[in-house]
């Protein structure tokens, strides 16, 4: 390409070698600044996430003591808890449970929601994001005094309306619904706009061509409203599984995973027996046990985002 | 559908669009019905919180009445917060930690965010689903590890550890937001601004953040609410009152067994939610767009 | 000082993909230059070489007596109308008309004079508070243009300024550039497909077909000499007819045969030229449909009649168009409104064989 043999006319100062130098250092310098402007987002990414994941995986290798090497005793170890046992059940049943109603709930608001029009939306939409709002570990705090034993807020309104007191955090599986429930507060609004969002996307037209095939208000949904909506309604779901399943502050605030263990996250149940307990090395293999199954989740999500990805980098 | 009859005797033909009006008016009072319902139950916990802290602590043991109304309401609970040291040494925590958390966290994603999404270079792909990925590890993973970390920086029981690891909390998703607001500007406006004589720098500055100031102002709010609102991390490396921040200072110091001090816990609740709920009044749009920008634009 | 220079000009992508396959352009002082080509062929790749916006592979390009090759655009002292306008939403148009000056430290009062005279030129005075959102298109257009006038550049560059606009708008925004151009005669280099266009507007021509140039010369040296096939079907609306033919000799005298019914004797003004092809057979006879007319009472040299059926009639007021076809391949022709056309129906037609040209299929070249 490069045409060494340019009839130059009078007052050039450049060859052509010396310009397809220069044309590649300036591309060079680009490339350069570009990945300058990106190094603080790639040395904080690595260094205080990446780096910590891997080091977690050595640290649950280790004894109490962080000083010799015992392989898999820790997860050994864990795995032959019934407290542990009960930290993988609950996870689970928390997660799938809260993102259903979750999602559920949000599907739900959000049809209420687009039917009606206009700035009455905004109001509506503004009260109803209120939990999302408000810091969690607040508002876990005045769930945890609407539920206190003695003092409960609900009780009494269930006394007054001549029921019996219910010990909300005091029962096993009222504590698990109790914490369920406190994610399903806080949760709810996030699906409700997302699919609000997913919901005025869909145009207005199909739903016209469908009444006129006949079809039913049912029908409409089956089939037009779900569908245009999968995308969606998958990656908010995938997202949720992911962030509930590795909640912390509500169990936290609210049970510390009691009674009895009963309501222990892998979250908390890492803080009770890594921080508190001191036993480091357990804590991260405990820690680590949730990284099959979010990993298994980001890979779906990803794949997900990854079609849309292409469309925006350069 | 049609009630055509046939000769006179007509049958008024207005009930068919009425009903039909008259089907969506109900199909509204319904909605309206429920979403009042679930407004009721959204805000109970909210309203909970107010009133609790309008009410003394005499007001509390007395347990004497409706619980969901202040009988006596006083503001004695937040004249002890504002006058109390250790709940002001909280409050300056959180503002100035998550002030300059804010700043950092939106300067590495605007910066990263303006690379990746214009100045394309091999690579750059990998970096932000990377990114998009970081965004999914959980802070209950990295905690443990992060706990050695720190302290071998001698961070521990330190808030400027904070400063330190809450931008990873924000920074994943501000700059995918970022990303997302700036792939939508036409690249005709770069050309434009090259040829009028900008450099990079001023290309940023003058066009791109000007343009994406809806992305920006959501991202900040989103790096604000985290930042606020973030509760393990402190929980876990912070232990000391005057380190604390907000959310465990109420939890871990306010809470001491002593049931009569709810009225105090909730008007500290009420404090410290109210930052972000008086931003949300003012920018509830940018909230959304915060959240859906996630879906829409990435 | 203001010439451009494009010598041996090559732009090649990865993969060996060549858009400009060395190209050699001179363009005077305050001349009017259009590249006009179909998508593809290389326009809008060598103006945005010429801006700096696109890294030239290799070949020197030179703006007013010096090689631009490694100097970014806003040295370059030019300025730029783009397709889609790329004004800055934010800004009003008087901000985004005074940006590049602001950019390059000019004094106040200097760019509101500027702004100001700029805006006068293109009445857009009353829209300076506006912000582009509020503006139409063909006022956005001007703006952009006002953008470039202040800036007071060595070149104007134009990338497709009008193919956004409806079809009575672009008339219209050609009319302001032509006048604009006669007010601040800064050399312009325009792109477009458009070869109306490029016909209204240029000093010069510059046809581009796959990343070569085809031909240059002033419109109506593109209309009457066109040099290879492609020029010929490019330029003029409808496109020339092309019909395969035979060059034959027969008594001293050149005819160029169609059909076994239908020969054209050759004028008299092109013997000399075309003896040396005489009995090629892969030859195409180019007669542009304004050149095949309605028979009229006066009969002109060279001006031959013969018998069609008519396909279609287009009817377009001031003239009908007559489609027939020769040998299957689909002809059109130019007549009267009066002439009596109607399809179905056979028609004497007149073909002007003093504005025809020859073309060799194998080299695509006129003759």
């Amino acid at each position: 390409m490069a045409d060494s043999t340019l009839a130059i006319g009078a007052g050039a100062a450049s060859t052509p070698r010396r310009q397809v130098g220069s044309l590649k250092k300036l591309a060079r310098r680009r490339a350069t600044t570009a990945l300058l402007l990106c190094a603080p987002l790639i040395v904080l990414i690595v260094s205080l996430k990446v780096y910590p994941t891997f080091y977690a995986v050595f640290l649950s290798l280790l004894d109490r003591k962080m000083n010799s090497f015992v392989g898999f005793d820790n997860y050994i170890f864990l795995l032959s808890r019934p407290s542990f046992q009960l930290v993988i059940f609950q996870s689970c049943l928390f997660a799938l449970t809260a993102v259903l109603m979750k999602a559920l709930f949000g599907f739900v608001l959000a049809h209420l929601m687009h039917n009606i029009r206009g700035k009455n939306q905004r109001i509506w939409r503004g009260l109803l994001l209120v939990p999302w709002v408000i810091p969690l570990a607040l508002s876990t705090l005045t769930w945890w005094w609407l539920f206190d034993p003695s003092y409960s807020a609900f009780n009494w309104t269930l006394n007054w309306l001549g029921f019996e007191s219910i010990p909300f955090l005091g029962t096993t599986w009222n504590a698990r619904i109790a914490v369920i429930a406190v994610n399903v507060w806080f949760g709810a609004p996030f699906f409700m706009i997302m699919y609000l969002a997913a919901l005025k996307s869909v145009p207005e037209q199909l739903y016209e061509a469908a009444a006129i095939d006949g079809a039913s208000a049912w029908q409409k949904l089956i089939f037009i409203t779900l569908p245009m909506m999968r995308n969606i309604i998958l990656i908010t779901v995938l997202y949720s599984l992911i962030v509930t399943f590795a909640d912390f502050d509500i169990v936290r605030i609210l049970t510390n995973g009691g009674p009895q263990d009963s309501t222990h996250l892998f979250a908390t149940y890492a803080f009770t027996v890594g921080i508190q307990s001191g036993n480091i090395p357990r804590g991260a293999s405990v820690s680590l046990f949730m990284l099959p199954v979010l990993a298994t989740l980001a890979f779906f999500v990803l794949r997900d985002v990854m079609k849309r990805n292409k469309e925006i980098s350069t | 559908m049609t009630s055509v009859t046939a000769g006179a005797g007509a049958v008024p033909r207005k009930p068919k669009v009425g009903s039909l009006e008259r089907q969506n008016r109900w199909a509204l009072r319904g909605s309206y019905a429920a979403l009042s319902v679930f407004v009721v139950m959204f805000l109970i916990p909210p309203f909970y919180m107010i009133m609790t802290s309008l009410k003394s602590s005499a007001e509390i043991s007395a347990q004497k009445g409706n619980p969901w109304i202040a009988q006596n309401p006083t503001l004695e609970n937040f004249i002890y917060l504002i006058s109390n040291a250790q709940f002001q040494r909280y409050f300056f925590n959180s503002v100035w930690v998550t002030a300059l958390v804010v700043v950092i966290s939106m300067t590495i994603a605007i910066l990263a965010a303006f690379s990746l999404s214009r100045m394309g270079f091999k690579g750059s792909q990998v970096i932000s689903t990377g990114v998009f990925l970081t965004y999914l590890v959980p802070p209950s993973l990295l905690f443990i590890p992060l706990f050695q970390i720190v302290g071998s920086l001698g961070l521990i029981n330190n808030t400027w550890v904070l400063v330190l690891l809450f931008p990873t909390l924000a920074v994943p998703f501000c700059t995918w937001i970022m990303i997302g607001y700036f792939s939508s500007i036409p690249r005709e406006l770069d050309e434009a601004a090259l040829i009028d004589g900008a450099n990079y720098l001023q290309i940023l500055t003058k066009i791109f953040i000007p343009v994406a100031l809806p992305g920006i102002i959501a991202a900040t709010i989103f790096a604000f609410t985290v930042g606020w609102g973030a509760f393990l991390y402190p929980l876990a490396y912070l232990y000391s009152a005057d380190q604390a921040v907000l959310t465990v200072g109420i939890v871990r110091e306010l809470i001491r067994g002593d049931v009569f001090a709810w009225g105090t816990i909730m008007a500290a609740c009420v404090m410290g939610a109210a930052p972000p709920i008086i931003i949300y009044t003012f920018l509830m749009d940018y909230y959304v767009a915060g959240l859906t920008a996630g879906a829409t634009k990435g | 000082m203001s010439q451009v220079s494009i010598r041996k000009v090559v732009k090649a992508y990865e993969g060996d993909v060549q858009a400009v396959k060395g190209i050699d352009l001179e363009i005077g002082d305050h001349e009017f230059v259009v590249l006009v080509g179909p998508s593809g062929c290389g326009k809008s790749t060598t103006l945005r070489m010429i801006a700096g916006l696109e890294e030239i592979t290799s070949g020197e390009i030179w703006i007013g007596g010096d090689v631009v090759n490694d100097v970014p655009p806003r040295d370059r002292d030019i300025a730029m109308v783009f397709q889609n306008y790329a004004l800055y939403p934010h800004m009003s148009v008087f901000e985004n008309m005074a940006f590049g000056l602001k950019l390059r430290k000019f004094p106040k009062d200097d760019i509101k004079r500027r702004v100001d005279d700029a805006a006068k030129m293109l009445d857009i005075e009353m829209l300076l508070d506006r912000k582009p959102k509020a503006l139409s298109g063909g006022q956005r257009q001007r703006v952009a243009m006002g953008r470039a006038i202040v800036r007071n550049p060595k070149v104007f560059l134009f990338d497709e300024p009008l193919s956004n606009l409806d079809a009575k708008l672009r008339v219209q925004m050609r009319t302001e550039i032509k006048k604009v151009h006669q007010l601040v005669p800064t050399t312009t280099i325009y792109v477009t497909h458009d070869q109306v266009e490029a016909m209204t507007l240029a000093d010069r021509v510059v046809v581009m077909n796959h990343g070569v140039i085809e031909q240059v010369g002033a419109p109506q040296e593109l209309y009457h000499n066109p040099q290879t096939r492609f020029v010929a079907g490019f330029i003029g609306s409808p496109a020339m007819n092309f019909m395969p033919c035979r060059l034959e000799q027969a008594a001293g005298a050149l005819r160029v045969r169609l059909s076994d019914k239908l020969s054209f004797p050759v004028p008299a003004s092109r013997t000399a030229r075309y003896s040396a092809h005489a009995g090629k057979s892969n030859l195409v006879l180019g007669l542009r449909p304004e050149h095949i007319l309605d028979a009229r009472p006066h009969v002109e040299p060279d001006q031959h009649d013969f018998d069609m059926t008519i396909d279609v009639v287009e009817p377009m007021g001031m003239e009908s168009l007559v489609y027939f076809t020769v040998e299957g391949v689909p002809v059109c022709g130019r007549v009267s409104p009066n002439a009596g056309a109607a399809a179905g129906k056979s028609m004497k037609l007149r073909a002007d064989l003093s504005n025809m040209h020859l073309i060799d299929d194998s080299t695509g070249k006129v003759l």
